[in-house]
C-alpha cells in the first residue's frame, strides 16, 4: 500500500475502490460489530503490515517499548522466549542492549497528509480549519437518523450532492458563497472529480495522494460514507450516499475557501513529493518491537499449552469422560464468547455432573427477528451470513417506554419553556436517585428486552404471523440442528435437560451497547435464537429427522432456551409453561446451584471492578455488579471482551479444570466424530474471522487508542445516532473507547485445535481465506494431536512441531481461591479436586 | 439563639461554603495522582460540607426572615485616593443559585469519581472543577463589581482549563482558546461598568445600595448617558456568559471536556451566570426603559434564532446547548418584563433539566434507536410545511450554519485585531528593545516635565500611550514566530499603560508600583521559563501551531501557569488590584482612554492564553506515531 506512487494519470475507479477497502469500516452504532481495524492490510504478513501502517498513517502498532521492558524486568517474559524471538528476527547477542535499554530508533513522520499540507507550508492556507467543521455538519445533517428534529429538507433528493444542490438551488449563496462554486454546482447534477481537482492541484499524478490525504484527515466520516454506500440498509431512515459525492463536496468547499481568500482566479497547488526517509530506522524500530511482542506472546501461550499438556496427562476420570446419561444432571450450550468462559467454570464447579459446550451463539438459527410492534426486522446471525429465515414475535409487551426528560419537546420554544420548568426538579431527583440508589430507567439497554419471554415467537414456515416471509421448514430445521449438535460433538448421551443459552448485555449511557451483545447475532442479544433453536429441537418431527441422521434424542430429554445477561449475571429461561414435568423438576433441582454459580461469576468479575469491596458476602457483591448496568456514570458496565487472546477448539474435558481467567473463546469439538474435517472447517471458518476480528480490534484500540481506538469515551458526543465524536467539531471516532480496553493485554489470538495435525492441515489449506489470517500471523494457530499429545504450530506455510516451554500450573482447590485478592491478570491455574482428607 | 448570633452564624456558614471548594482544591493538589480515592474523598467531603452549610445557612436565613445580608466591607487596599473593597452580599437570588449549585456540584463530584476512574488527569479534573465552583460561589456572594469581577475571572480561566481538559488533542485546546477569548470580550463589559460606576456614584457602589431606588434614581438623574453606558456594558457581559445574541456559538463548542463537567458548567451553572448578573443589577437597569427593551429584544431574537438552530443540530450536545440558549433567551425576556421570581424558577429548573439531559446524552443512541425501531414512520412530514419551501430552505440552511455567528464574532472582533497586529509585524524581538525601550524612557521624561508640556499635548499623550499599549497587545496576539517576543510585548504593554495613566492624573508613584509589582515577578518567571523551553533540544519555539510541550516539560509548564496568571492580572496577583486602581485614575469624561485600557487588558489576557495554549498544549509536535488526528 503506497499512496505516493499511484501512477501519473488519475484512475478514479481505482481510487474509490482503494478508499473503500482501506477506510475504517465501522457500521452505525446500532450495528456495531467487532472487526479487524486494519483489515485492509491483512494480505500482508502482520509485522510487514505494521511497518506499512506506521509509515503510511503514523499508527502506533505495538505496545510501547516500556510495556515490554517492564514485563521483562518483572520476569513475565521468559529468557528462552526472548532468545528464540531474537534469533527469529535476526538479532544476535550484540543486540541485547538495543532490546533491553537503548532508546528505540525514531520513526519518521507518516506519509499521510504530506501532500495536502503543502497548502499550508507553501501557501499559508489552512483548508481543514475552514472546511472540516462545516463539512461534518452537512454530512451529519444529511445522514442524521434522529437526533435533529428537522431533517434536512432535501434528504430525499437522492444523494448527498443532489441534496446540497437542491438546498442551494432556489437561491444560492448561503452554503456556498463562491461564485465559481455556485456556478459549478448549478451546472452539474453529477459531480466530476477530475474537473474539480484540475482547479486545485496542477499535476494529475498527485491527485490520488491528494484525495487520499483528504479522506484520511477525517477517517471517521469518510469511513462511514464508504460503509453506507456499500450497505445502505444500515440506516433505518434511508439515505443514498456515495464516496464520490462526499469527495466532490469537500473539493467544492476547497474551491469556496480558495475563492474567499484569493479571489476567483486562485492558483492551483503545485505540490512536490517529499523525500522519503527513515525507512531503515522504522524497520529497526519495528523489528525490536515485533521481537518483544513475539517473546511476550509465546511466554503466555506456552503457559497455556503447558496447562493443556499437564491436564491431558492426568489419569482419565471415567465418569467425566464417558458421560453416561444417568450421570448427567444437565448439559448447557453457551456461546463461544470469552465472557462465557467463567460462568461455565462456575456452573461445572457447582454441579460436577453437568457438562457445558461452546458454540457460535446464534445456534445455527440464521434469521431476521421482528419483535412485536416493531417497524423493522433485525438481523440475528453472524455478519457474513445472509439470513434466509424470519422469526416474528406476537402478543408481547412493548419494551419501549417514553421518557419526557429525553423528549424532543424539551428542545422547543414553548415546549421547552414548559418542560424546563415542569421537569427541572424531577430531573434533579432522578439524577440524585441514579447516583445514590440506581434503578431501571427507560433509557437503558436490557438484554431481555430483545424478546419478551411471555410473548409468542413464530418461526415455522407457513405460519401466518410471518406474513409470507420464509420461516423454517422441517427439513431446514433438521439440517440446522444437525449441524449445531454435530459441531459440538453432542450426538448422544443427552442429559434430561439441555440448555441453549444465548447471551446479551445491559447498560445505561453506553453508546457502544451493540458491541456488548452477542457478536454471532450481529450485535443483538441471543435470546430469540436460543429460544427458537430449543423449540426446533423439541419438535418431534425434527427429532425424527435427526434420528434419521444418527442423532437420537431420547424422549426423556428436553431443550430449554435461555439467556445469560453477561453484565448482571442473570439467567432467563423461555417457554417454561410448556416444559414437561421431568424437565421442570430437573430445572428446579439445578436452579439453586445455577444461582450460586451466577453469584460466583459476579464475584470473579468484581475483582476487576473498582469500588466494589471484595470483603462482602457474594450476594451483596452480585447486587453491586448488577447496579453497574443501571448507572449513568458507569463507563464500564462490564469488561466485554477485554483480555481475550485464546480460542480453544476441542473437548471441554481438556480445559474444564484450567483457570484461563476470561481470556478464551471456547468452542466444543470432537475430532473423533469428524473424520472428514467438515465440522472443523465449519468451525474454523466461522471462529477465526470472528474471534480474530474481536481480538485485533481490541489489540489496535489498546496499542493506539488515539488513532485506532475511539479515545476516552467521557467527552463523547452522539452524532446523528450514527457514531460518536468529540465535541461538536470533531470527526466520528472509530474503534473502541479507552474505557473498554484499560485492562486489555494486547496479545494476538492463539487458536488451539484438538485434532490430528493432518486433518487440521487439510482443513486449513482448503480454506484460503481462513488460512490467510494464520499464515500472515494475524492469528496464531497450534494443533494438539489428541493421540500423541504433541503440539504443532503453524509457521511459514505449514504445521511444525512445537515444544512448549513447560511451566507447571499452580494448583488451587477452588475457583474462589484462584482469584482471592487478585485484581491483575492471573496466570494459568489448575484446579484439583480436593482429596478426601481435605474434604472431610 | 438570639437573632444577632443567628445572623452571624448564617454569615459564617456562607463564608465556610466559600472556603470549602478552595480548600479541597489545594488539598487535592497535594495528593499523589495515583491515589484516586483520596482525591475524591477530599473533594466530595468538601462538596458535601459546603452543601450542608449552604442548606442550613439558607434555612436559617429564611427562618430569620430572609432579609438581604450585606457583609461589611473588607478593605483589601486603601489609600486616600482609592480603596479596593471586598464586599459580600446575600439575598434570595444568591440563595436560589447557591442551593442549586451546591446540590449539582455535590452530585457531579460523586458522579465523576466513578466516571473518571483511570482517566489520565483525574486529579487535574477535580482541582479545576473545585476552582470553578469556588469562582461560582464567589460570584454569587459578591457584593460589588470589584468582588464580582474576581469571581468572573476565576470562572473564565477555570472554564478554559476544563474545556482544554484533553490537552493533547487539537480541538479541545483550540475551542478552549476560542471560548476564553469570547469570555474576555464579556470581561470588557464588566471592567467598563466598574469604571463608569466609580464615576457615576463617586464611590464603590455595593449591590445592596442599588436596592435603594431613591438613590439610584437620584444618580441617574442627569446622567442617563452614563446609566445607559453601564447597562450596556453589563448586557454585553451577561450575554457573553449566557451565550446570547452574537455570542451564542461558544456554548456548544465548550462541550469538549468530560461530559459531567460540560453538564454542570456549560449545561447549567456557568451559562446562567449572565442571568444572575442581570438579576443582581436589575435594580439599576430597571429604571432605564431603553435598557429593558434592549435586553428583552436580545433575549427574544436569540430565543427564536436558537430555536431553529436547535431543530437542525444533528449532534446531541449542541442540541441541548441550543435548547438551553433558547430558554435563557426567554429568561432575558422575562427579566426585561420584570418577572424576577419566574426568572429565578426558570433558571434553576432549566439548569437542572439540561444537566440531566447532558449526563444522559449517551443514552439517546439506544433510546431513540429503539423509539425509531418501534415508531418509525417512513415519510416524515416536512417541518412547517405551510411555509413556502424557499423560505424554509433559507431558514434551515442558516440554522445549520448557526446563523454565521462564529463568523460574525471573528469578523467584528478578531479579524480587525489581527489586521492591526500584522501591521506591526516589524516589531520583532530586537526592534522592541531598540525602538520601544528608548521611547519608553522618553515617555517617562515627559511625565517628569509634564508641567512644561503644552496642554493640548498633555491631554492627548495618555491616550496616545494607551493606544500604543493596545497596539503592542494586538501585535502579541498575532505573533507567530517567537513566544518570547509575544511575552515581552504583553509585559511592555503593561509598562505603557502605567505610563499613560501616570500622565493622566497626578498621583503617587506608589499606585504604579502596586500595579507593576504584581506583574514584575510573573514577567521574570515567565521569561525564564520561555528561555528554558527554547534551550530544550529539539523544542520548537514558534506559535504558528500547537506544540504540546507539556508532554516534555511538565515542571516548566507548572511554573508557567502562575507567571501567566499574574501577568494576565488574574486575581491571585497584586496586579489585579492594580488594574482596578489604574482605572480609577481615568476620568469620567475619558471613555476612550478607559476603553483603550480595557481592551488592552482583555486582549493581553487573550494573547497570553493563546501563547500558553500554543506552546504547552495540543498534540505533541515532536511525536510521529500515535498522535491524535487533528479532527479527533
Amino acid at each position: 500500500m503506497n499512496s505516493w506512487h499511484a501512477g501519473s494519470s488519475f484512475d478514479e475507479p481505482r481510487l474509490l475502490h482503494d478508499l473503500h477497502h482501506t477506510l475504517p469500516s465501522q457500521a452505525p452504532l446500532k450495528d456495531f460489530v467487532h472487526h479487524n481495524t486494519l483489515h485492509a492490510l491483512q494480505d500482508l504478513p502482520f509485522d510487514e503490515a505494521m511497518v506499512v501502517a506506521t509509515r503510511e498513517w503514523g499508527h502506533r502498532t505495538y505496545a510501547p517499548i516500556e510495556h515490554f521492558r517492564e514485563r521483562w524486568a518483572l520476569g513475565e517474559i521468559s529468557q528462552k522466549q526472548l532468545h528464540r524471538a531474537m534469533r527469529k528476527h535476526g538479532f544476535d547477542e550484540a543486540d541485547r542492549s538495543a532490546m533491553l535499554s537503548e532508546p528505540l530508533p525514531e520513526v519518521p513522520s507518516a506519509r499521510i497528509g504530506q501532500i495536502r499540507i503543502q497548502w499550508k507550508t507553501n501557501r499559508q492556507i489552512n483548508l481543514d480549519k475552514h472546511i472540516h467543521s462545516r463539512l461534518f455538519t452537512l454530512i451529519a445533517g444529511y445522514l442524521d437518523q434522529g437526533v435533529g428534529i428537522w431533517r434536512m429538507a432535501s434528504a430525499n433528493a437522492g444523494g448527498l450532492w443532489a441534496a446540497v444542490r437542491a438546498m442551494e438551488a432556489p437561491n444560492p449563496g448561503v452554503l456556498f458563497r463562491s461564485k465559481r462554486a455556485q456556478a459549478y454546482m448549478s451546472a452539474h447534477s453529477e459531480p466530476d472529480l477530475p474537473e474539480l481537482l484540475q482547479a486545485l492541484v496542477q499535476d494529475e499524478s498527485f491527485w490520488y495522494a491528494y484525495l487520499w490525504d483528504q479522506a484520511f484527515a477525517h477517517p471517521g466520516w469518510s469511513g462511514l460514507v464508504a460503509q453506507l454506500e456499500r450497505n445502505p440498509s444500515g440506516l433505518m431512515d434511508r439515505r443514498e450516499v456515495s464516496m464520490k459525492d462526499f469527495i466532490a463536496l469537500e473539493l467544492l468547499m476547497e474551491w469556496e475557501v480558495l475563492e474567499s481568500l484569493h479571489g476567483a482566479d486562485w492558483e492551483a497547488l503545485r505540490p512536490s513529493w517529499p523525500e522519503p526517509d527513515g525507512e531503515s530506522r522504522l524497520r529497526r524500530n519495528h523489528r525490536i518491537l515485533a521481537c518483544w511482542q513475539e517473546a511476550w506472546e509465546w511466554t503466555r501461550y506456552d503457559q497455556v499449552l503447558s496447562g493443556l499438556a499437564v491436564e491431558a496427562a492426568q489419569p482419565v476420570d471415567r465418569a467425566q469422560r464417558s458421560g453416561l446419561p444417568t450421570d448427567l444432571a444437565y448439559q448447557a450450550l453457551f456461546c463461544i464468547d470469552d465472557r462465557e468462559c467463567s460462568i461455565r467454570r462456575h456452573l461445572e464447579a457447582e454441579q460436577p455432573a453437568a457438562s457445558t459446550f461452546g458454540v457460535a451463539g446464534f445456534f445455527q438459527i440464521d434469521c431476521t427477528f421482528q419483535p412485536a410492534n416493531a417497524q423493522f426486522a433485525t438481523k440475528c446471525c453472524p455478519g457474513p451470513l445472509n439470513p434466509s429465515h424470519r422469526v416474528t414475535e406476537s402478543q408481547a409487551e412493548q419494551r419501549h417506554v417514553r421518557d419526557a426528560h429525553l423528549s424532543r419537546h424539551s428542545h422547543g420554544l414553548f415546549g421547552g419553556w414548559i418542560t424546563a420548568q415542569g421537569l427541572g426538579f424531577a430531573a434533579a431527583w432522578r439524577l440524585a436517585k441514579n447516583i445514590l440508589a440506581p434503578s431501571d430507567s427507560p433509557a437503558m439497554v436490557r438484554s431481555e428486552w430483545h424478546m419478551d419471554p411471555l410473548g409468542t415467537v413464530h418461526f415455522w414456515d407457513g405460519d401466518p404471523a410471518l406474513e409470507g416471509q420464509h420461516g423454517f421448514t422441517k427439513d431446514e430445521a433438521v439440517n440446522a440442528m444437525g449441524t449445531l449438535l454435530r459441531s459440538v460433538g453432542l450426538v448422544d448421551g443427552f442429559a434430561p435437560v439441555v440448555y441453549l443459552m444465548g447471551h446479551g448485555a445491559s447498560s445505561l449511557n453506553n453508546t457502544h451497547y451493540a458491541g456488548y451483545d452477542c457478536g454471532a447475532c450481529s450485535g443483538r442479544s441471543g435470546s430469540a435464537n436460543a429460544r427458537v433453536a430449543a423449540a426446533l429441537l423439541n419438535d418431534p418431527e425434527v427429532r425424527l429427522g435427526l434420528a434419521g441422521r444418527g442423532i437420537r434424542i431420547p424422549l426423556s430429554t428436553w431443550f430449554i432456551g435461555g439467556l445469560h445477561d453477561t453484565t448482571r449475571d442473570a439467567f432467563f429461561f423461555y417457554d417454561a409453561a410448556i416444559w414437561p414435568a421431568f424437565a421442570q423438576h430437573a430445572h428446579e433441582r439445578e436452579w439453586p446451584g445455577m444461582q450460586r454459580a451466577l453469584e460466583a461469576n459476579a464475584v470473579e468479575r468484581a475483582r476487576r471492578f473498582d469500588g466494589i469491596s471484595k470483603r462482602q458476602p457474594a450476594r451483596r457483591i452480585h447486587a453491586q455488579v448488577r447496579q453497574r448496568a443501571q448507572r449513568l456514570f458507569e463507563p464500564r458496565p462490564e469488561w466485554n471482551h477485554a483480555t481475550n487472546h485464546l480460542c480453544l477448539i476441542g473437548k471441554r474435558s481438556a480445559t474444564r479444570n484450567l483457570f484461563l481467567d476470561r481470556t478464551a473463546f471456547l468452542h466444543s469439538y470432537d475430532a473423533a466424530s469428524d473424520p472428514t474435517g467438515k465440522v472443523l472447517a465449519g468451525i474454523l471458518n466461522a471462529v477465526v474471522p470472528v474471534c480474530g476480528g474481536i481480538n485485533l480490534e481490541y489489540y489496535f484500540s489498546k496499542v493506539d487508542n488515539d488513532r485506532l481506538g475511539a479515545g476516552s469515551k467521557l467527552p463523547h458526543n452522539v452524532v446523528g445516532l450514527l457514531g460518536v465524536a468529540n465535541g461538536m467539531d470533531g470527526d466520528l471516532r472509530t474503534g473502541l473507547p479507552l474505557q473498554m480496553v484499560n485492562i486489555h493485554q494486547p496479545y494476538r489470538l492463539l487458536v488451539v485445535v484438538d485434532a490430528p495435525v493432518k486433518l487440521a492441515d487439510h482443513v486449513l489449506r482448503a480454506s484460503p481465506a481462513t488460512l490467510e489470517w494464520i499464515e500472515n500471523g494475524w492469528v496464531h494457530a497450534v494443533v494438539r494431536d489428541p493421540e500423541s499429545g504433541l503440539f504443532h504450530r503453524w509457521e511459514a506455510g505449514g504445521f511444525r512441531g512445537h515444544q512448549p516451554e513447560i511451566t507447571v500450573p499452580r494448583q488451587v482447590a477452588s475457583w474462589a481461591e484462584a482469584i482471592a485478592g487478585r485484581c491483575e491478570s492471573i496466570e494459568v491455574l489448575r484446579k484439583v479436586a480436593p482429596t478426601k482428607s481435605v474434604a472431610s | 439563639m438570639s437573632a444577632a448570633s443567628l445572623y452571624e452564624w448564617v454569615q459564617v456558614s456562607f463564608f465556610m461554603a466559600l472556603a470549602f471548594p478552595l480548600l479541597s482544591m489545594v488539598l487535592a493538589q497535594l495528593i499523589p495522582e495515583r491515589n484516586e480515592r483520596a482525591i475524591h474523598r477530599v473533594v466530595l467531603g468538601a462538596a458535601l460540607g459546603q452543601m450542608a452549610l449552604t442548606v442550613l445557612g439558607v434555612a436559617a436565613w429564611i427562618a430569620h426572615g430572609g432579609h438581604a445580608i450585606d457583609v461589611p466591607e473588607f478593605e483589601l487596599y486603601g489609600s486616600e485616593a482609592y480603596v479596593f473593597l471586598i464586599d459580600l452580599y446575600f439575598d434570595g437570588d444568591s440563595a436560589a443559585f447557591l442551593v442549586v449549585g451546591s446540590l449539582l456540584y455535590s452530585l457531579i463530584i460523586r458522579y465523576s469519581s466513578a466516571y473518571l476512574h483511570q482517566e489520565p488527569g483525574y486529579r487535574r479534573y477535580f482541582v479545576t472543577v473545585s476552582l470553578f465552583y469556588f469562582g461560582y460561589v464567589w460570584t454569587l456572594l459578591s457584593g460589588n463589581f470589584e468582588t464580582l469581577f474576581v469571581g468572573w475571572e476565576v470562572l473564565g480561566f477555570s472554564s478554559f482549563l476544563l474545556i482544554a481538559f484533553y490537552r493533547t488533542r487539537y480541538l479541545p485546546v483550540r475551542n478552549a482558546v476560542k471560548v476564553f477569548s469570547i469570555y474576555r470580550i464579556g470581561d470588557v463589559g464588566i471592567l467598563l461598568a466598574m469604571w463608569a460606576s466609580h464615576h457615576l456614584w463617586h464611590e464603590n457602589i455595593t449591590f445592596a445600595q442599588l436596592h435603594n431606588a431613591q438613590l439610584v434614581l437620584e444618580h441617574l438623574e442627569g446622567h442617563s448617558l452614563e446609566g445607559m453606558f453601564i447597562s450596556l456594558a453589563l448586557l454585553v457581559a451577561a450575554s457573553v456568559k449566557s451565550a446570547q445574541g452574537p455570542f451564542a456559538s461558544w456554548l456548544p463548542r465548550a462541550m469538549e471536556g468530560p461530559t459531567p463537567s460540560s453538564a454542570i458548567f456549560y449545561g447549567s451553572l456557568a451559562v446562567h451566570m449572565g442571568v444572575f448578573l442581570l438579576l443582581r443589577t436589575a435594580p439599576f437597569w430597571e429604571h432605564q426603559v431603553p435598557a429593558r427593551i434592549l435586553i428583552g429584544l436580545l433575549g427574544l431574537v436569540t430565543a427564536i434564532l436558537s430555536f431553529f438552530t436547535a431543530r437542525v443540530q444533528s449532534n446531541i450536545k449542541s442540541q441541548i446547548a441550543y435548547s438551553s440558549i433558547v430558554q435563557i433567551g426567554l429568561m432575558f425576556l422575562e427579566l426585561a418584563l420584570g418577572w424576577h421570581a419566574l426568572v429565578l424558577f426558570h433558571a434553576v429548573s432549566n439548569a437542572l433539566l439540561r444537566s440531566y439531559q447532558l449526563l444522559a446524552s449517551p443514552s439517546v443512541v439506544s433510546y431513540r434507536i429503539r423509539d425509531q425501531f418501534y415508531h418509525h414512520q417512513e415519510q416524515v412530514e416536512e417541518p412547517w410545511s405551510w411555509i413556502p419551501e424557499t423560505w424554509r430552505l433559507q431558514v434551515q440552511r442558516r440554522a445549520i450554519l448557526e446563523w454565521h455567528l462564529d463568523r460574525v464574532i471573528t469578523r467584528l472582533v478578531f479579524k480587525p485585531v489581527k489586521a492591526l497586529g500584522h501591521r506591526l509585524d516589524f516589531l520583532n524581538g530586537r526592534n522592541v528593545a531598540v525602538v520601544l525601550l528608548p521611547c519608553y524612557g522618553i515617555g517617562w521624561a515627559a511625565w517628569w516635565m509634564q508641567e512644561d508640556l503644552p496642554a493640548a499635548l498633555q491631554a492627548v499623550l495618555p491616550s496616545v500611550f494607551a493606544a500604543l499599549a493596545m497596539a503592542l497587545v494586538f501585535r502579541a496576539f498575532t505573533e507567530r514566530k517567537s513566544a518570547g517576543v509575544a511575552w515581552l510585548l504583553v509585559v511592555m504593554s503593561h509598562l505603557w499603560v502605567a505610563l499613560a495613566v501616570s500622565l493622566n492624573e497626578h498621583f503617587g508613584l506608589d499606585h504604579v508600583a502596586w500595579y507593576l509589582s504584581g506583574i514584575a515577578g510573573g514577567a521574570v518567571l515567565g521569561g525564564w521559563v520561555l528561555v528554558q523551553i527554547k534551550r530544550q533540544p529539539g523544542a520548537r519555539y514558534g506559535l504558528s501551531t500547537y506544540q504540546g510541550q507539556v508532554a516534555h516539560a511538565p515542571v516548566l509548564h507548572a511554573l508557567f501557569i502562575p507567571a501567566l496568571l499574574s501577568v494576565m492580572g488574574f486575581p491571585i496577583s497584586l496586579s489585579f488590584i492594580g488594574e482596578d486602581l489604574i482605572f480609577s485614575h481615568i476620568h469620567a469624561d475619558q471613555p476612550v482612554l478607559a476603553t483603550l485600557n480595557a481592551i488592552t487588558f482583555i486582549f493581553g489576557g487573550i494573547a497570553l492564553v493563546r501563547l500558553y495554549a500554543r506552546l504547552f498544549l495540543g498534540p505533541d509536535v515532536r511525536a510521529h506515531i500515535g498522535v491524535p488526528n487533528r479532527t479527533a
